[in-house]
């Protein structure tokens, strides 16, 4: 039995990453990384092209294995520890929604609940429909959706299950800007302190509201990290310009 | 939901979906039914015995029609990345793989339902005092392809070139499930009794369990990048 006076053991953190290598052949998309993500945490990661970012979050979701170093997922290695159970704690939201055309808005949640082994019913996936302003569409099939609808619905999908970090995969890429608002807002409801993120975007403006901390790769490597907290969008992007060399120089009008 | 509940609720939503695009069931039916019209031109069965080469008529159009269920099947699954959305999932993967494997012997079997009494028509052959082992031949067979045949579909499902990739692999390893298919097929349209190619059921029996049981053990691995 613990004592009165003894503090609680720190949470191990949601993510952490130890001399982190991913090879692709000959060439290293993750040149040892080294981060950690504490629970609640909103890490909004970013770089250019080929920088390690998509990669980094596919060895977070389990969907690749690293090449060398260790990634940890609350304090538990993946290679060793129990997958399925790990994947439960997990939910992603890509720019592909995972969705099926066919199936209807509850037909796709549904079928992702239960794999998810949730006892999903229509009255279910009703309510998490509501919840993103779909509850009118439960009937109709995807494809008849725009693309901002088919994000919310992929969002409801990513949180059916609860889980407890949400990784976004350029979440907002093909959003009209009124649908990247009406997304962002619906994100900022359900993560900011109560689920740790880890967010992969070109999109700044979008993301940044919903970040704690940002990190900028660069040819596999963490060049820049330090706390979201005073920075707005044309700062970021100055620092993310200066950070990556990818000032342009604009030609000067005639 | 329990291993086998996830093996229902794929197939369950793959024959949804079909039900809902109808894109794989008529072009499946038409490939087929094209295969038993080139062939009846082909050949001249007032001289050739149908029970000659009928069995290997059907099978080359049951086989290649299963080809085009499997690159159907895998084809939803990689569009979007739906896959992704698969292996994100807490569940043991070889329910999705018999799930799978389920939904290919379902659009297979509508295939056969139409084209075996469709042939008996085309080729004036009477099926019917054989039926009962004529579709054991054709569940035994189809299942042992389907086995094969998902492994391969999701070994070179996230492969570029997987619709040529596909028959490629997948046909060395069917030959045996095709030989036995076509050989019982021709024992049974010839009327033989059971015990003169009894073998070749046992034959597909035995692949049907190897392979399943094989598929079950190595396709997480068979996912994997």
């Amino acid at each position: 039995m613990k004592g009165a006076g003894v503090p609680p053991e720190p949470a191990a953190p949601s993510v952490a990453a130890r001399g982190l290598v991913k090879m692709y052949g000959g060439f290293a998309a993750l040149d040892g990384i080294d981060l950690d993500i504490g629970p609640g945490e909103s890490v909004l990661l970013l770089g250019p092209n080929g920088a390690g970012k998509s990669t980094f979050l596919r060895l977070v979701a389990m969907l690749q294995r690293p090449s060398g170093g260790t990634l940890r997922l609350w304090g538990e290695d993946p290679a060793r520890a129990d997958r399925t159970a790990l994947r439960r704690r997990i939910g992603l939201l890509s720019h592909q929604g995972f969705l099926y055309d066919h199936l209807t808005a509850a037909e796709n949640l549904i079928f992702y609940g239960r794999l998810y082994g949730l006892a999903m019913d229509a009255g279910r996936a009703r309510k998490a429909l509501a919840e993103v302003g779909l509850e009118g569409r439960r009937d109709d099939v995807v494809r008849a959706f725009s693309r901002g609808m088919q994000q919310r619905l992929a969002l409801a999908r990513a949180l059916l299950h609860e889980p407890e970090m949400v990784l976004l995969d350029e979440p907002f890429t093909g959003l009209d800007r009124q649908g990247a608002r009406t997304l962002q807002s619906m994100l900022a409801a359900r993560l900011r302190g109560r689920r740790t993120c880890l967010m992969v975007t070109h999109d700044f403006e979008p993301a940044l509201p919903l970040a704690t901390r940002i990190v900028i790769l660069a040819d596999g490597r963490i060049v820049l990290d330090r706390p979201a907290a005073g920075l707005d969008a044309a700062g970021l992007d100055a620092i993310y310009r200066r950070t990556t060399d990818l000032a342009v120089p604009v030609p000067a009008a005639s | 939901m329990t291993y086998f509940g996830i093996v229902a609720l794929v197939a369950a939503k793959d024959l949804r979906t079909e039900l809902r695009s109808r894109e794989q069931a008529l072009s499946l039916m038409v490939f087929a039914v094209l295969v038993l019209v080139v062939f009846n031109f082909a050949f001249d069965f007032t001289i050739i015995d149908f029970k000659t080469l009928g069995p290997g008529i059907l099978w080359v159009a049951f086989i290649f029609s299963g080809v085009l269920a499997l690159n159907h099947s895998f084809r939803i699954e990689r569009e979007q990345d739906r896959i992704e959305g698969i292996l994100l999932a807490p569940i043991d993967r070889s329910a999705f793989y018999l799930g799978k494997v389920l939904s290919t012997v379902l659009f297979m079997g509508t295939v056969e339902a139409v084209l075996v009494p469709l042939s008996a028509i085309l080729f004036n052959q009477s099926i019917t005092p054989r039926l009962g082992l004529m579709i054991l031949a054709l569940v035994l067979n189809t299942i042992g392809f389907a086995a094969v045949g998902t492994l391969f579909a999701a070994i070179t499902t996230q492969t570029r070139r997987s619709e040529v990739l596909l028959p490629l692999l997948l046909f060395p390893a069917a030959v045996p499930i095709a030989l036995a298919a076509v050989r019982t097929t021709s024992h049974i349209l010839a009327g033989r009794p059971f015990a003169r190619y009894a073998n070749w059921v046992y034959m597909s029996a035995a692949y049907d369990l190897i392979f399943i049981a094989a598929a079950v053990l190595l396709f997480d691995y068979a996912l994997q990048e």
